[in-house]
Formats: structure tokens, C-alpha cells, sequence
């Protein structure tokens, strides 16, 4: 009876996440329509439901009911088990995401180890795409992006390594509270270079404009799931949304002091008290966003070469040069960040 | 009832299943995927095994990181893998003999080493928490520092030496400079003309 009470709880709870998150995702598409779309004057998508706002519905049903095309001579089941690789580790992130002080599915130690084992596994999907489409665009798609991956995951779980060593704990809970005390305790001042890194490194990761190179349609069409179609494609998409939330939320959590309110220990705070911390992390979660697509509407393309250059020339020894300075921050015992 | 026993089996008949199909496979780009899958599942057993931390860098490590590079590399290769299987009667004897060696050493071992076993090299390390992650840190950078830095020393001798073997100076590779091609100068690759000079 306890572990049937158990299993309905997480599931009910897991329900409560998936399914606003995978609205969250439909309007994400919307508003990066809008948004690139005003910032290069254009209207965006405008017919569908009052100035386009069913867009993203009538896209779901338009993905769902196409067919999914299997190239021949393409390792089947590896094809349509891509996808599912590509998706499953960015839903199952979620179950560690404190997404206020009182819920979180999954309150585990290691959080933030699980957090960076997960998010290494999506290059799975991308890599398997690309070799069972058996098609040379998909696979130099899929090289381009496995390498490019590799290359900022080293530097991500680097300025990961500075925040867990400022917080003294894996647990994400944790992370959130060691940054108590208001706008100028979060980690993104003291760890200034590691939040751009971060930052930066997670557009890398997502695959997106300017790192897009494994898409790059003006040279390989789109890439990894040039073969895709339907709903197989949509997973891909899906995945690529949902990454980029969670690299927005997650830079929220570790550097923004996630739930916590802005208006800490100054005279606003007593005004601004009653206000839920999901709503203030919904607000930077939101911001990170909008800095995504701002970013994909301004920047041009990254050269490859450069993109190697970038994430082991420059980010690593500077991620590495960081943790040792704040090492030594922490042996003296800097206020007020990182006196215990 | 114990749920815990039928994860157990339930992961291990996954873990046997896969560890076999990296041998039987004949696709070695299927071989590198079941080795993935075989590590995910022995990282499922540790965590059994309270082990969160080693299970998770077993993901992060051998997952995430190594076997990616591993796939590259398999599927860059085009590896005739009917080639590699002719020998197989030709190997059968030799392959069978380690085969035997290993299996009865494993069982010599299980037989002998847990029942007689000295208790005490399980407590030995000093408990500090019921973190599994605290604890490991905390004996790997106080009681075995000195083989903990080894280690890393060694890994780091071996980054080195693949470095240097591979990164040799060709007249194939084509390099490009960054800060030259930032330092470049509009005189340099633009010469405006005028009217005189056209005539």
C-alpha cells in the first residue's frame, strides 16, 4: 500500500511538470517566431487564432498526422530509437529541477552530478541520427555536433565544478540557499567569468544559433535530422525546446538564485514577501530564454574552427584559472561569498 | 518484499544480455551501442549498491564522454567485421583456455575471499556523513591523496604522450592563425583605384 501511495504521488507530481512543460515548449516556438520576427521587421506567424496564437497548436497536428519517412537502407530501428534517445534524457532532468522551495520531484544529493551525467547523454541521439539516416548531410551534421558537444561539455562541467565549490553541496536545494541574502550573493557576481561560460557554453551544447553548425542549412541542409519527418522529427524539436529551457532555468538556479526573491534584505523586501518563488524563477527562466532567441536574431553563424578555438583555447583554461583563483578565495575566506 | 532484489535481476539479465550482444553483434557501431548500454545498466546495479556517486561518474565518464569518442572513431572506421570473424575455429582452443582461466579465478575468488574475508578493510575508512559523495571525497583527498595524485599524474602523463603523437607538424593540415586574421589591415586586402589608374 505505501509503495502504491508512493508511485501515484511522483506520478501525479511528474504530470504537474510534463505536461505545462511541453505547453511551455509549444509557446516557446511561438514567441521566437514573434520575437526574431519583429527584431528583423516582420510579422511573424499572424493567421492562425487571434495574431497567430494557435500557431503552435495547429503545428503539433500538423507534425502528428505526417508520415515518418524511413530512407532505405537506414538501420531502422537505430532511426526510430534516435529520437527517443534525443528526448528522454532532457525529460528525465527535470525531476531534479527545484522549481520552488517547497517542490521538486526528486530531492537527490548528487543533483547537480545527475544534471551533467543526463544532459552528456542527449549527444547519443544526435550521434545515432546521424548514422542510421545513412545520409551524408545527416552524418556530417551528426560529427559536427558530437564534437562541437564534447568540446563545451568539459568547460560546462567546469563552471559547474566553481558553483558546487562556492555552495559546498551537490544538491540543488542547497545551491539555491548558499546564495541567500540578496541580488549581490548570487553566484554571478563572484563567479562572473563561469556564468558567461556557462551561459554560452549551454547555447553550444542546445545546438543553437550562433553554434548552429551541425544545422547549418546554408551548408548541410539541417543537419542531423535532415531525414526526419513527422513526429520523429518533432521529438528532435521538442528535445532541442526543452534543452533550451533547462539550460535557461539552470543558469537561473545556479547563478541567479533560482527561487529566490531580487528584493532580498533590501526596503522592498517586505513589500514584495507574499509573492511564490516559482514566480521569480519563472521570470529569470524567462529572461534566459529571451536572451536565446535575441541572440539567434543578432548573431551570424560561429566558423567552425572558431567554435573549436572558443571552447578549448579559451573557455577551459579560463574555467580552469577561475576555480583555482576561487580557491584560493575560499582559503581566505573572501566576504561575503565565500566565508561558510 | 524485497523490490530491490528483483531491480537486481532484472538489470543483470539487461547487463548480460547486452554484454554478450557486444561481442556477438556483427555491426561494430551495434557493439559500441550495447557497450553504453551495459555500462547504464552496471551503473543501475551500483546504485543498488548505495554507490550514487560512482554510478553517476560511471554515466557521466564512461557514457557520456568516453564511449561518444569511441562511436566516432567506430563510425569513421568502416570496419569489415566479416573479416575479423573467419578465425573463429582457428581461436576457438586459445579463446576457450582464457576463457576457463578467468571464470575460475572469478569463482575462485568468490568462494574463497568473501567468507574468510578481514572484516575490517570495510570500515577502515573514516565515516564523516551519510553521503555517499562526502565520504568518498573526503578519504580520497586525506587517507589516499598520495594515489589519488598518481593517478591523476598518470592520466595526465598519458594526455600528453597521445597529444604528442598525434599532433605533428604536416604539410597537409591547414592551419589558421586567429590573430593574424583579426590583426589584418584594410590596406592589406583592398586597393581602391581610381579613375587614372584604369585608363
Amino acid at each position: 500500500m505505501n509503495y502504491f501511495y508512493f508511485i501515484f504521488n511522483t506520478l501525479i507530481e511528474i504530470i504537474f511538470v510534463v505536461a505545462p512543460l511541453f505547453l511551455i515548449v509549444a509557446y516557446t516556438t511561438y514567441s521566437e517566431r514573434k520575437i526574431i520576427g519583429y527584431m528583423q521587421s516582420r510579422m511573424g506567424p499572424t493567421r492562425v487564432g487571434p495574431s497567430g496564437i494557435l500557431q503552435p497548436i495547429a503545428d503539433v497536428i500538423k507534425l502528428i498526422s505526417k508520415e515518418i519517412i524511413i530512407p532505405s537502407n537506414a538501420d531502422r530501428g537505430l532511426f526510430l530509437t534516435a529520437p527517443v534517445i534525443m528526448l528522454v534524457p532532457s525529460l528525465l532532468v527535470w525531476s531534479v529541477i527545484p522549481l520552488s522551495e517547497y517542490f521538486v520531484i526528486a530531492d537527490i544529493n548528487a543533483g547537480l552530478l545527475f544534471i551533467l551525467a543526463l544532459t552528456s547523454l542527449s549527444v547519443y541521439g544526435v550521434i545515432l541520427a546521424g548514422w542510421a539516416s545513412n545520409s551524408k548531410y545527416a552524418f556530417l551534421g551528426s560529427m559536427r555536433s558530437a564534437a562541437q558537444i564534447i568540446a563545451y561539455e568539459i568547460a560546462m562541467g567546469f563552471a559547474l565544478v566553481g558553483v558546487l565549490m562556492v555552495a559546498g553541496s551537490l544538491n540543488l536545494q542547497e545551491i539555491i540557499l548558499s546564495q541567500k541574502g540578496g541580488i549581490l550573493n548570487w553566484f554571478w557576481l563572484p563567479l562572473f567569468p563561469l556564468f558567461l561560460i556557462y551561459l554560452i557554453s549551454g547555447i553550444a551544447e542546445t545546438n543553437r544559433a550562433p553554434f548552429d553548425v551541425s544545422e547549418g542549412e546554408s551548408e548541410i541542409v539541417a543537419g542531423f535530422h535532415v531525414e526526419y519527418s513527422g513526429i520523429a522529427f518533432a521529438m528532435f524539436f521538442l528535445a532541442e525546446y526543452m534543452n533550451l529551457i533547462l539550460i535557461s532555468i539552470l543558469v537561473s538556479i545556479m547563478f541567479f538564485g533560482g527561487w529566490l526573491s531580487p528584493f532580498e534584505s533590501t526596503f522592498l523586501e517586505s513589500y514584495f514577501y507574499w509573492i511564490p518563488g516559482f514566480f521569480w524563477l519563472s521570470i529569470k527562466t524567462l529572461f534566459f530564454i529571451f536572451l536565446f532567441l535575441w541572440l539567434r536574431a543578432t548573431l551570424p553563424r560561429y566558423r567552425y574552427d572558431q567554435i573549436m578555438r572558443l571552447g578549448w583555447k579559451i573557455f577551459l583554461p579560463i574555467t580552469l584559472i577561475w576555480i583555482f583563483l576561487e580557491g584560493i578565495m575560499i582559503y581566505y575566506n573572501v566576504e561575503p561569498w565565500f566565508s561558510k | 518484499m524485497n523490490i530491490e532484489i528483483y531491480v537486481f535481476y532484472f538489470f543483470s539479465v539487461l547487463l548480460l544480455f547486452s554484454a554478450a550482444n557486444v561481442v556477438l553483434s556483427n555491426n561494430a557501431v551495434k557493439s559500441a551501442i550495447h557497450l553504453v548500454f551495459s555500462f547504464f545498466f552496471s551503473a543501475v546495479l551500483w546504485l543498488i549498491l548505495n554507490a550514487e556517486f560512482l554510478s553517476v561518474i560511471l554515466i557521466l565518464v564512461y557514457v557520456g564522454a568516453v564511449m561518444v569518442l569511441f562511436l566516432f572513431v567506430v563510425m569513421m572506421l568502416d570496419v569489415n567485421i566479416t573479416a575479423l570473424k573467419e578465425g573463429f575455429v582457428k581461436y576457438f582452443s586459445s579463446g576457450l583456455a582464457v576463457f576457463l582461466s578467468m571464470a575460475i579465478l572469478l569463482i575462485f575468488f568468490f568462494q574463497r575471499d568473501f567468507d574468510e574475508s578481514d572484516k575490517n578493510i570495510l570500515v577502515e575508512i573514516n565515516v564523516i556523513s551519510d553521503d555517499n559523495t562526502e565520504n568518498l571525497g573526503y578519504v580520497l583527498y586525506t587517507e589516499y591523496l598520495l594515489a589519488f595524485e598518481i593517478a591523476a599524474v598518470i592520466l595526465l602523463l598519458g594526455i600528453i604522450s597521445a597529444i604528442t603523437l598525434t599532433h605533428r607538424k604536416s604539410s597537409v593540415t591547414k592551419y589558421q592563425n586567429p590573430s593574424e586574421q583579426i590583426d589584418v589591415k584594410k590596406e592589406e586586402r583592398i586597393k581602391i583605384l581610381s579613375d587614372e589608374d584604369l585608363k
